[in-house]
């Protein structure tokens, strides 16, 4: 059988989609945004901040507050029913019938849609060797490691070659050692399938390592949506600056008489720690061994505390007295973000 | 023995508190196993014997005149024929009004519901007779209602219908309030899983609750069986010519006294009661 693995990927275009709650709370301000054919967009942002929300609008598990209109490439499917939407989705606790089998699982839209049992086998057969995962076909869900549920989540929601695939918090509930071995393959695979997809995540890494295009959300606003790079280096808001890496923040008139700014806003590794009486005057208040950087604990006279990442074979020890100063190459944009 | 036994263990065991822990369980399990074989297995025991010895006048023991006599079969089936039917008409009626509450933890009257579903539990088989009498009987509502309309009389209380609507009344409210909360028990995620997976309402409910609810279902079933089997006080008061096994071991106990035979059927009514509800659980186990 050699069903593709993929339907021809289509856009998503959300128009003015809002939704509140019956009692009246705002889930999600009106909002549009467009995911190109293809692409994997990941939804960044804090728990409560609609993202979540967002994807359930998208795969009709929620409906939208009147007005509001959503297309798979050309159809209209803002009425139409989630049984009817051909999406499919990684919940974020997997939801797997626990009185099915592994294969079972995989194998469930398939049957709803009266794929004949031959080829439903065939097919399953496919998906779990894709997740690697064809040795445990027989395997009651219990009998998983997270892990393997987060794969035969995965296999289950791409067997119906859905239309779109939409993955809510997807390495969440693994542990930090294995999410980072799982995002390396759910990039490698989302890539491979060429499928228009919205992950949500909180996890900054996250979703620039998986996303195209990273959209943040904050109180059920968009805040930013660009690429990683775009967003890292020139974020449109301080939220977005300070949720995608550490931002520190310096101001007052310690910052003014030496730097002649009224504040500084740098990422931990933008600042070079040099010798006292260069720079703007601190002292070293701890020192933290992380292998190929070290992180010092710094506060300036007033007390104002910062953090900074420098080479690991830096001298400086807790009760030093420093200078530092911007490093070479930081950018200039996260100064003017500050002044906003 | 007891003793006796826990001796080469403790030679064995090695550990000094796994020990002292294993003769603290021994010293509390001693009044629960007293207690079992004082009230369960003593009297079981005689139970079982008596139904052994032969009634007054008879030469056969009392096991073989309740097994080769069909008036008793006839009141044994009548017996698990009206509890089977009663379990299934509740259980029928329990799994939407369950589905509907655990789904809806919120609407107007939602209290009010739930206290008049829970009003009737104390009630004893004597006040569920009087209210089925009340309801169907001679004087009752529906009497009247037929009356009226078609001018013949509708009387079901005092036969097996009447028992059939009172043992489903007493039963829902346990079984409603068991099935609710299993329903809650269901992970949301599963149902909206299969939605997304293009399962319909009816898809959903086959192919992901009734499997979640057989645990609850069965149990919920085993209870209104066993109740039912048991159930005296309501069939008291409609009436003592309704023939099922608790009334036919009251006459024979207590018109009669014939106490061998009594005690055969008391037997027959608990083995056949656990045979069923074994079946039941095999059943459900096997899916």
């Amino acid at each position: 059988m050699t069903a593709p693995l993929a339907t021809d990927p289509l856009s998503i275009t959300l128009t003015h989609c809002a939704k509140t709650w019956p009692d009246g709370t705002r889930a999600l301000a009106p909002l549009d945004l467009e995911v190109r054919p293809g692409e994997t967009l990941a939804l960044l942002g804090p728990s409560g901040c609609g993202k979540t929300t967002l994807l359930r609008l998208i795969c009709g598990l929620e409906r939208a507050d009147a007005g509001a209109t959503i297309h798979f490439g050309e159809q209209a499917v803002t009425d139409v029913a989630p049984e009817s939407r051909g999406v499919g989705v990684v919940f974020q606790g997997y939801a797997l019938f626990p009185n099915m089998s592994v294969a079972e699982n995989v194998g469930y839209g398939l049957k709803i849609r009266g794929v004949a049992a031959a080829a439903r086998r065939d097919r399953v057969r496919e998906m779990l060797a894709l997740v690697e995962l064809e040795a445990l076909a027989d395997r009651r869900i219990d009998q998983l490691s997270g892990g393997q549920r987060q794969r035969v989540a995965l296999a289950r929601a791409i067997a119906i070659q859905p239309r779109v695939l939409l993955l809510d918090e997807p390495l969440t509930a693994l542990d930090a050692r294995l999410r980072q071995q799982l995002r390396v393959d759910l990039a490698k695979l989302l890539r491979r399938l060429g499928i228009t997809c919205v992950i949500v995540t909180h996890d900054q890494e996250e979703a620039m390592m998986l996303g195209d295009r990273v959209a943040v959300m904050s109180a059920g606003r968009l805040e930013q949506l660009g690429e990683p790079e775009t967003l890292y280096r020139a974020p449109a808001s301080p939220f977005v600056a300070d949720f995608l890496g550490t931002l520190c923040r310096l101001e007052g008139a310690v910052v003014r008489r030496h730097l002649g700014v009224d504040t500084l806003a740098f990422r931990p590794h933008e600042i070079a720690i040099v010798a006292p009486g260069e720079g703007l005057p601190a002292t070293v208040q701890a020192r933290f061994f992380l292998g190929s950087q070290v992180r010092l604990e710094l506060a300036l006279e007033d007390g104002q505390r910062f953090t900074a990442l420098v080479a690991s074979n830096a001298p400086w020890q807790p009760d030093a007295r420093v200078g530092v100063r911007m490093a070479d190459a930081a950018p200039a944009a996260l100064e003017e973000v500050a002044s906003c | 023995m007891s003793l006796s036994h826990a001796t080469p263990m403790l030679a064995r065991g090695g550990r000094h508190t796994a020990l002292s822990g294993r003769r603290a369980w021994l010293i509390i399990a001693a009044p629960a196993v007293a207690l079992f074989l004082a009230f369960w297995l003593l009297p079981m025991v005689k139970l079982a014997g008596l139904g052994a010895t032969a009634p007054t006048g008879e030469t056969a023991n009392a096991y073989w005149l309740v097994v080769s006599e069909p008036r008793y079969w006839k009141s044994l089936f009548n017996t698990v024929g009206l509890s089977l039917a009663a379990t299934l008409a509740t259980l029928i009626i329990a799994l939407p009004v369950g589905r509907f509450l655990a789904r809806h933890p919120s609407f107007p009257g939602r209290r009010v519901l739930m206290s008049l579903l829970i009003f009737p539990l104390a009630f004893p088989g004597v006040v569920v007779g009087f209210l089925v009498i009340l309801t169907t009987g001679r004087q009752g509502v529906l009497n009247t209602l037929s009356q009226l309309l078609t001018g013949e009389p509708t009387v079901l209380a005092y036969a097996m219908p009447g028992l059939f609507i009172g043992y489903v009344y007493f039963l829902l409210p346990r079984t409603i309030g068991l099935l609710t909360a299993a329903v809650e028990g269901i992970d949301k995620q599963w149902l909206e899983a299969a939605q997304t997976l293009g399962a319909s309402t009816w898809r959903r409910f086959v192919d992901i609750e009734l499997p979640a609810l057989t645990g609850a279902l069965t149990a919920a079933g085993a209870m209104c069986f066993a109740t039912a089997m048991g159930a005296f006080g309501t069939v008291f008061t409609l009436g003592t010519r309704i023939d099922v096994l608790p009334i036919t071991i009251y006459d024979e106990f207590t018109n009669y006294a014939n106490l061998p035979v009594a005690a055969a059927l008391s037997v027959v009514l608990g083995l056949s009661t656990w045979a069923v509800l074994y079946a039941a659980n095999s059943l459900a186990a096997s899916r």
